[in-house]
């Protein structure tokens, strides 16, 4: 066993760093302010190889391993968390269009997928489905060669300006057997799309709802087969917690490292505020728990990798605890740097509003610890 | 053509650099490493020129320890053919690389060579003038533009009173300075395409040259803390302070 990055993951980490550093960095702010969606720059990640890490090689993708991706975002996120998190769902979605559709479709979407040409969303949670997302309503009525959907999915990152919409809609019972999943085109008639939600954070990148009235989508689209739907999406989002929890680990090691170069330099009652005991004490605490939350991040991308039964289990206390531990460091790093922390000049309350949300998407930590609670409490399976 | 390019793996431009306290050197252990950034960009300059039609093979080159290797990956992942990595745990001094590299030339035969103008750890700015007096090639350091017309580099330096523009007869070693590009992500499909692409180990030994040190390192230290500044009261002060105190005019 060893915990050393291996040639391969350091390149990667240096592209992405090199890649936060010069081109989302600088714009953050900007994006943030002005709530620009920035295409150009997600079409230079799909260049770089950073829109299909971990999606199939079959569909253009590079198949990386998911601890190499973990890393990837950790690193990107540095530059911009709310960018970051979009690409991150981006590549979730691709990869379910390679894992899950048809080679023939697989070979049409995945290309332009993969090269950030074409971009994607992943459409789950419904108005009243959200924590309980097997509840969804959203349907999907067969119809000779084609199925046609009809309802209402919210809080949709990216939707009404991406091209493909991962789609879960009922096709037969009630509960999770009757979902099925689809890879449909965001311009298809039918689809409109809600306004442009106000948000916290997140501001780089659009949610809106995305209505579908008897949308026609050819049967091909299908991912998987009829009523596979809802495990499609659970596996999908395996894959994102643990990128999502990447993006809150690397926001808060900025945030951290800019605390102790500030404590460092500002001076108070003649001398360094780094000097004073109850200020050390909160960076140790800080890095401590950035440490622990990274490990397990990268712990539960292994178990992914390796295909672990307990791989949910995993991915749902990386994502409660790096999630968490992430915004508290953020929030301390602005504690740390008292008035200055909370003007936007900084970019302190931009890490906290960014990291904010990585508590509630991608199943809240509330549903995280129902996980773990279940697993944990099953008589027939041993403890972790 | 084939372009014989050179990449060394030096501590990180963004690293700071602390001097071992027992004064042997700078301390490499756990700190960041990276390819010298001039060299990134005679690799940048010579990917370009292929793309251009003007040269049909890179052949990248580092003369270092193990994880050199790495840098060399790195040129691959950039865009290189090839890669020959000179195995040595010695610190080479800059002679003994100029006599390596052109072994080197002398079994590969490139048309052209392109070096860093230095690299940031020593800032020595002495290979790749060695090499081309060595080679008795034309040499073009600092390089800030190249224009390959059949038998001819044109190029621009930049020198003290401006830009010097010199057409250099080929074969010629050309050093690059900060402004020729501005060298290209390497992609991540790139970094998977660059671990099959074929990389040449060497030990140092096995070129028969003499790479033995003539230089005797007394002691690394670290530059004297800023001290605080003065105020002066006249300028007829100053220069009295620059002329006389700090001997600066």
């Amino acid at each position: 066993m060893d915990f050393e990055l291996n040639a391969d993951q350091r390149a990667f980490i240096e592209l992405a760093s090199q890649f936060a550093e010069a081109e989302l960095a600088p714009h953050a702010a900007e994006w943030d302010a002005e709530q620009i969606f920035p295409v150009e720059t997600l079409r230079k990640a799909g260049e770089l190889g950073l829109c299909g890490l971990y999606a199939s090689e079959s569909i253009g993708g590079l198949g990386l391993p998911r601890l190499d991706c973990a890393m990837v975002f950790e690193a990107l996120s540095r530059g911009c968390t709310s960018t970051t998190a979009y690409i991150s769902i981006h590549n979730m979605a691709t990869w379910m269009v390679g894992q899950y559709a048809s080679a023939e479709v697989g070979g049409a979407l995945g290309p332009a997928l993969c090269s950030g040409q074409q971009l994607a969303s992943y459409c789950l949670t419904e108005p009243g489905a959200g924590s309980d997302a097997a509840s969804l309503r959203t349907s999907a009525v067969r119809d000779g060669d084609v199925y046609r959907l009809t309802g209402s999915k919210i809080f949709i990152s990216g939707a009404g300006s991406t091209d493909l919409l991962i789609v879960m809609a009922r096709t037969g019972v009630d509960g999770p057997r009757g979902i099925s999943a689809f890879a449909v085109d965001a311009n298809s008639v039918g689809i409109s799309f809600g306004r442009k939600e106000i948000k916290m954070g997140w501001n780089s990148q659009p949610t809106r709802q995305v209505n579908f009235d008897q949308v026609e989508v050819p049967a091909e689209r299908l991912l998987g087969a009829e009523g596979e739907g809802f495990r499609i999406a659970m596996a999908g989002l395996n894959g994102g917690r643990i990128n999502i929890a990447a993006c809150s680990v690397g926001t808060a090691q900025m945030a951290l490292e800019q605390a102790r170069a500030f404590t460092l330099e500002r001076k108070q009652f003649g001398r360094p505020i780094a000097d004073f005991q109850a200020l050390q004490f909160r960076l140790a605490d800080m890095a401590t728990e950035l440490v622990a939350a990274r490990q397990m991040v990268r712990l539960a991308a292994s178990k992914l990798d390796i295909d672990d039964p307990d791989k949910s289990t995993y991915a749902a206390m990386a994502k409660r605890f790096a999630t968490d531990a992430g915004y508290r460091v953020c929030d301390e790093a602005l504690q740390l740097h008292g008035g200055i922390g909370y003007i936007r000049e900084y970019p302190f309350e931009r890490y906290l509003r960014d990291t904010r949300v990585h508590r509630i998407l991608e199943g809240s930590n509330e549903i995280m610890r129902v996980l773990v609670a279940r697993r944990l409490l099953d008589n027939a399976a041993a403890l972790m | 053509m084939k372009i014989l390019v050179t990449c060394k793996r030096v501590l990180d431009p963004y690293v700071k650099a602390r001097v071992k306290a027992d004064g042997t050197g700078v301390n490499l252990d756990n700190v960041k490493m990276a390819m010298n950034p001039f060299d990134e960009i005679a690799i940048e300059e010579a990917i370009r020129m292929r793309e251009a039609g003007k040269a049909d093979e890179i052949v990248a080159v580092s003369i270092g320890a193990a994880k050199t290797e790495e840098t060399l990956r790195t040129a691959l992942a950039m865009g290189a053919d090839r890669a020959v990595h000179v195995v040595t745990e010695d610190d080479i001094e800059p002679l003994g690389v100029a006599k390596v590299l052109k072994s080197l030339v002398e079994s590969e035969q490139p048309g052209l060579v392109i070096m860093g103008k230095q690299a940031i750890d020593g800032d020595s700015n002495q290979a790749g003038q060695m090499l081309a007096a060595l080679l008795g090639w034309a040499q073009g350091t600092n390089v800030s533009n190249v224009e390959l017309d059949g038998d001819t580099a044109n190029i621009t330096r930049e020198i003290d009173g401006g830009l010097e523009r010199l057409a250099l007869k080929m074969p010629c070693v050309l050093t690059s300075d900060l402004r020729l590009n501005e060298p290209r992500y390497a992609s991540l499909p790139n970094i998977m395409k660059a671990k099959k692409k074929p990389m040449d180990k060497k030990p140092i030994d096995e070129l028969g040259v003499d790479t033995a040190p003539r230089q005797t390192l007394v002691s690394v230290s670290e530059p004297p803390p800023r001290a605080a500044g003065v105020k002066v009261a006249s300028v007829d002060e100053l220069v009295d302070k620059l002329k006389n105190e700090a001997q600066v005019i």
